[in-house]
């Protein structure tokens, strides 16, 4: 009968794919998208000869797989895209500590875990993106400026879902409360051009477009669409410029991508090295050129476009404190109607 | 004597088999509900203080929203599902073989590589709406155009997408259905639209809901659509609730609030039909009339179907089409047939494993009539509506703890450590699918099964089939038509599965889904596109096989036209 | 005995459906179960098949005992064949096929041979290669009986099997298949709700009524020598006459005293029921015994009358049809009754 051949021929599929993990080969869980990692990964690889096996996705489903599996686990580094993760996944006592004087010296202390739980890779900044001919440069200098009432229906940002502003609004809330903060987001909401929607480069593309004047995006987006292969994104982005919000004070909300090193690694001595060559001048120069990001080691060249948005003053609030105040940024943001 | 003793031997032996049957279907349905149940566990951590924040701010939306996105698409699903159904399957114009086959390609488009075509091409800043604005030197402001990402732009997509499910069961029982009811009808004075609504509706009825709730339960398990439209569901609200608020509880209750309502809704529809009958009382089949539309009416008919296919399809697959011919070049690397030959291999894994446990499920309630078994069958197959990350948590949890009880063991034991067994191996993706997507066999097959007289069961026993021989030479030749719908639904639905796939997956394991999606969330649409045809092509040819396979399925045969 | 059915009663979660039944069915004998719809013949039938379970009682086939209370040796085991009443004829796949499912066991050419042999037994030489759906009703019904007798079973088992067939197409039918099965010698259990049918196939016919077996006996016994008032009833036509017992072996009636064995219990003086077949009564213009014509039915052959005494009382008779009277005619009539059936009146 068919259903048994059939049956037989599954079940050998199931194991033939199983993974077969051999020793000293550096195991990662990474919420870091495989293409944004992977050109480093095999650079890596083709340095040192350690090969390195990547699992990408979710980072929270990546941070409970990581718990529930324990002593087990294979993974032998966690790589996230915001420090609140990164922070939850130490106070979880997902990461065990690294000393290690190459990582010490080459991330500034604002950007890893004061106890080497976790290290930052890159960094990025969330300033405000205006359409070049409609607002002028000085039109606004703070995020607080962005609810003038001038600005009614003129301002486009994605979802509260997403977690870029999840930790923008949590930084907010560390430095400034949670009332003051709230009459912000209320005063952002007010003045949205459109029902929250779409990714970032969406609302570089609608400002381009001229549905609404000015938007909240990270930086990479920016600096992917300028370099893009299709031409209307380079036309859309080069419509937009860049404003560096409370340049006097504390700063643009950054944040950063980081990795540590999992607390049952097998593969501690490997793992370590490729921490350390993520932070290689080498691979922070990748960072910025072929992703737009600001490396986080200092001195590091940036690519043509960074360098043409300026420099300017980071927020240095610790980044510890995002994860702190997730949740709370979430209800206000609930609160306020921000979708 | 010693005869009768065998004789009564052999009962016993029988009557254990019966009941083995039925403990290996409870011990399936708890298998798989084994992460859902999981989740669910977390209903009874307190949660209050996150619901009372819920309830004051988005629980109304979420609700509100949810409910409205079922209504939609169950509107729009069942619109162009029957109206097409019926006019393929009892009307001859132009086209109408074409149509027949085609119709079902939407169903490889996944949801939200629709979502993303669309906006792209309808947004604001897309070249839709940019040229209109050339020509006419509008700005914005000056005119309206249809929001694509909103409520109704999600309704859209999603039926154009979900519709085929309808269609397809439809037109199965459509082509079911003997003609001389529908003749008895058109005598008693019914004409052709009143028999179609008095008769081929009702006696479909089972089908078509079938078809119905798996678009549904996809319509409300589904993430990527509702997040990039902005539309707050319940899904994005589990996800929100849980890695936004960190609350896992309140995530839990809101699924488990979720899953009750689909529950609630699968078991009034089951209490509203459960005096009627659906086994078909005749034995007579005859060709099909072919009611031969001409001139506007033909006209009229070609269109109901160009519709869905055109926007369901074609416009969305040349777009990507032109996305895939602009980047294929960066795109088509070695690699990229590695994942064409992981996604085909795990769908068919998936497609067959589900189909077997389908059967044996079914036919396990047909053995014994229990509300047990009922029980455990519905409780198999509410996956469906359970968003795929939900599952994915579900399975990781119960899989780790397994492999570490038994490594912890094996050290105290014989101090071998086994390490993760299951965990991070592609047995628990296929698992997460099982979990997932077997409701979408069990319908199918139940459905099946259902139309099969138990006399046919009694035949086969009285000429000397044991029950299992029964359900291998008796239900399953006269089934398989809907087997192949079975196995090919899952199949496609595995094709297209995403977010389980991402987080259970062994390292260095890629799918065209996970290819797909990664690089369309990056809002590299372009990139993704190629990932997304393959997905497409792949999805092509099994709908095309199960098309030809549905209309050899009648008796009767169709009119040759 | 091929069948032995020993105080068998079954029941689903309630009051039982099949009460205290018992048969005993010899080899090559043609049984029937005959009773109105809801008597619990399918059930009994059902169950000697081995789908459902006995509550009490035992059943034995060829001497072996195949059902007991939580005993059931399964269909497939017990070389028992059935007719399905909706036939259930395998639609995926051909004729032969379909006769060829219980032979699974049996190689190539004795199968073919088989087959062959059985299609021309029931006449559908010409039709091996063609679909269920392609025949009529009546070819439907032989290659049901064909599948059924394929392996031949010890024992074939008939449940209302031409009942969805046309009433001449009926007793045409019940006599072919009674011929196909004496031919093979095959014993057999009918069940059918139509006393034609089963006098036209059975050699023993069971009489049911709400779960009981009444009376197992010939179609003849049945008619003229019926155990109970309902079997009275149910088979036949025929009217009850009150009367009063006189003696030993005489009723007093309107139509005079009847002579017969009287039951038990009935003694002189005691008020009863004499049953009178249309048949009993025989118009003779000699008798001083008259009756009016109340309403006549022809029916070919014969008349059939319905006549009123002088009390009132209505009785049947049948009359060669030549004997036309009109209605309102007064006839002479007399009584003839072979086997005097009393019942106590009520």
């Amino acid at each position: 009968m068919w259903p048994k051949r059939l049956i037989l021929s599954a079940v050998m599929a199931l194991f033939t794919v199983s993974p077969a993990l051999a020793a000293g080969e550096v195991n990662i869980y990474s919420a870091r998208q495989e293409v944004l990692i992977k050109p480093l990964l095999d650079q890596f690889s083709a340095q040192t000869g350690i090969k390195v096996n990547l699992v990408a996705g979710n980072a929270d489903a990546l941070i409970q797989r990581l718990t529930s599996e324990g002593i087990n686990s294979p993974a032998d580094i966690l790589l996230t895209v915001d420090a609140g993760n990164l922070n939850r996944a130490k106070e979880l006592g997902l990461f065990q500590q690294v000393r290690s004087e190459n990582l010490e010296q080459a991330v500034p202390s604002a950007y890893r875990d004061p106890e080497g739980h976790w290290y930052g890779l890159s960094m990025r900044a969330r300033p405000i993106m205006v359409a070049k001919d409609k607002v002028k440069a000085d039109a606004l200098s703070t995020y607080q400026d962005l609810t003038d009432s001038q600005w009614r229906r003129k301002v486009c940002v994605r979802s509260s879902s997403n977690v870029y502003n999840q930790s923008m609004v949590a930084a907010m809330i560390a430095q400034n409360g949670v009332q003051t903060t709230e009459d912000w987001a209320r005063g952002l909401v007010a003045n949205f051009a459109r029902p929250p929607q779409g990714g970032d480069r969406d609302q570089i593309k609608a400002v381009a477009a001229g549905q609404c004047d000015i938007a909240l995006v990270n930086t990479y987006y920016l600096g992917g669409m300028l370099n893009s292969s299709q031409a209307d994104e380079r036309e859309a982005a080069s419509k937009v410029a860049i404003i560096w919000p409370n340049q006097n004070d504390r700063g643009v909300h950054v944040n950063i991508s980081g990795a540590g090193l999992t607390r049952h690694a097998r593969n501690h001595d490997n793992a370590v090295r490729l921490l350390e060559f993520l932070v290689s001048e080498e691979a922070q120069r990748w960072y910025a050129e072929a992703n737009y990001e600001y490396p986080v080691r200092p001195g590091t060249p940036v690519s043509e476009t960074l360098a043409s948005w300026g420099e300017f003053k980071a927020d240095d609030l610790n980044l510890a404190l995002l994860g702190d105040h997730n949740p709370e940024a979430v209800r206000l943001m609930d609160r306020a109607g921000w979708r | 004597m010693s005869d009768v003793q065998a004789a009564a031997g052999g009962s016993e032996r029988s009557r254990l088999q019966f009941d083995w049957w039925s403990a290996g279907v409870c011990v399936v349905a708890l298998t798989l509900a084994a992460p859902i149940l999981v989740i669910f566990s977390f209903v009874f951590h307190p949660a209050g203080e996150v619901w009372r924040h819920l309830a004051a701010t988005v629980l109304r939306e979420y609700v509100t929203n949810s409910l409205l996105l079922v209504l939609g698409v169950g509107v729009g699903t069942l619109l162009m599902g029957v109206s097409t159904a019926w006019l393929c399957t009892l009307c001859r114009f132009p086209g109408r073989r074409l149509f027949q086959w085609a119709l079902l390609l939407p169903m490889a488009i996944p949801a939200y590589i629709i979502a993303y075509t669309y906006t792209g091409m309808l947004d604001f800043s897309g070249p839709v709406q940019t040229t209109l604005r050339a020509w006419f030197d509008w700005g914005y402001g000056d005119y309206w155009f249809p929001q694509v990402r909103s409520l109704g732009g999600a309704v859209v997509m999603l039926s154009l997408v979900l519709y085929p499910y309808v269609y397809l069961l439809a037109r199965a029982a459509f082509l079911e259905q003997s003609t001389c009811v529908l003749e008895v009808s058109r005598t008693l004075g019914c004409g052709p639209w009143r028999s179609f609504f008095t008769i081929a509706l009702p006696l479909a009825r089972p089908a078509i809901i079938a078809g119905l709730t798996l678009a549904l339960m996809e319509a409300l398990a589904d993430f990527g659509t509702v997040q990039y439209f902005g539309v707050n569901t319940f899904t994005t609200g589990i996800f929100r609730t849980w890695f936004g608020l960190g609350d896992s509880s309140a995530a839990a209750q809101l699924a488990a609030l979720m899953m009750t309502f689909v529950l609630v809704l699968i078991v009034l529809e089951r209490w509203s039909r459960r005096q009627a009958k659906y086994h078909h009382t005749t034995q007579r089949y005859r060709t099909l009339p072919g009611f031969q539309l001409r001139g506007w009416r033909a006209l009229g008919a070609s269109a109901v179907c160009i519709l869905p296919l055109f926007f369901g399809f074609a416009l969305p697959a040349t777009q990507l089409g032109a996305w895939a011919l602009r980047t294929w070049r960066q795109t088509l690397d070695p690699a990229f047939f590695q994942l064409v030959r992981n996604s085909l291999l795990l769908a068919a894994t998936a497609a067959v494993l589900a189909l077997l446990l389908a059967l044996f499920m079914a036919y396990g309630k047909r053995l014994r009539r229990s509300p047990l078994i009922e029980g455990a069958l519905r409780i198999a197959g509410m996956g469906y509506a359970v968003p795929g990350l939900v599952i994915a948590v579900g399975v990781i949890i119960p899989f780790a703890w397994l492999d570490n009880t038994v490594d912890a063991w094996m050290r105290s034991t014989f101090g071998i450590s086994t390490g993760l067994l299951l965990s991070g191996t592609i047995t628990a993706v296929v698992f997460a699918y099982l979990v997932r997507f077997l409701a979408v066999s069990l319908h199918t097959v139940e459905a099946a099964m259902g139309k099969i007289r138990p006399s046919m069961d009694d035949a086969g026993r009285s000429l000397g089939l044991r029950p299992a021989a029964v359900l291998g030479r008796i239900h399953l030749p006269i089934m398989r038509g809907s087997l192949l719908t079975a196995l090919l639904l899952v199949f496609v639905d595995v094709l297209k599965e995403l977010p389980a796939t991402l987080i259970l997956r062994p390292f260095n394991f890629n799918t065209l889904a996970v290819r797909a999606f990664e690089l369309a969330s990056d809002e590299m649409l372009a990139e993704s596109s190629l990932a997304a045809l393959a997905i497409v092509l792949a999805g092509l040819a099994p709908v095309i096989l199960l098309s030809r396979s549905i209309r050899r399925s009648r008796p009767g045969g169709e009119h040759a036209s | 005995m091929l069948l032995e059915v020993r105080n068998v009663s079954i029941a689903y979660n309630g009051p039982p459906v099949v009460q205290q039944a018992n048969i005993r069915l010899p080899a090559g004998a043609i049984g029937c179960l005959l009773g109105p719809s809801g008597c619990g013949k399918t059930t009994l039938l059902r169950c000697i098949a081995g789908f459902e379970p006995v509550i009490e009682g035992e059943i034995l086939l060829q001497g072996k005992q195949v059902s007991r209370p939580g005993h059931a040796v399964p269909p497939e085991r017990r070389r028992v064949g059935m007719v399905f009443q909706d036939l259930a004829l395998f639609p995926h796949l051909s004729i032969a096929n379909n006769i060829a499912f219980g032979l699974r066991n049996h190689d190539r050419a004795k199968r073919q041979l088989r087959i062959k042999e059985l299609l021309s037994l029931v006449g559908l030489e010409h039709s091996a290669e063609v679909y269920p759906h392609q025949l009529s009703g009546g070819q439907q019904q032989r290659v049901a009986l064909a599948r059924a007798m394929a392996p031949r079973p010890d024992l074939l088992l008939l449940d209302e099997p031409f009942s969805s067939l046309d009433i001449e197409l009926r007793e045409k039918l019940a006599r072919e298949v009674r011929q196909i099965l004496k031919e093979d010698g095959l014993t057999a259990l009918l069940v059918t709700h139509d006393q034609f049918e089963a006098f036209a196939m059975a050699d023993e016919i069971g009489v049911m009524h709400a779960g009981r077996l009444l009376q197992w006996d010939s179609a003849y016994n049945l008619y003229h020598r019926p155990t109970h008032r309902f079997i009275a009833d149910f088979i036949g036509q025929g009217v009850m006459l009150p009367g009063t017992v006189v003696g030993d072996r005489a009723v007093e009636t309107e139509l005079g005293t009847l002579h017969g064995r009287i039951p038990n219990g009935s003694l002189p003086g005691s008020h009863v029921e004499v049953l009178i077949r249309p048949d009993d009564v025989l118009h003779d213009d000699h008798r001083p015994t008259t009756a009016e014509v109340v309403s006549k039915v022809f029916r070919g052959a014969d008349f059939l009358y319905t006549l009123r005494l002088p009390s009132g009382a209505k009785i049947l008779c049948l009359a060669p049809s030549h004997h036309n009277h009109p209605v309102g005619h007064r006839l002479g009539i007399r009584v003839a009754v072979d086997d005097l059936v009393i019942f106590p009146a009520v």
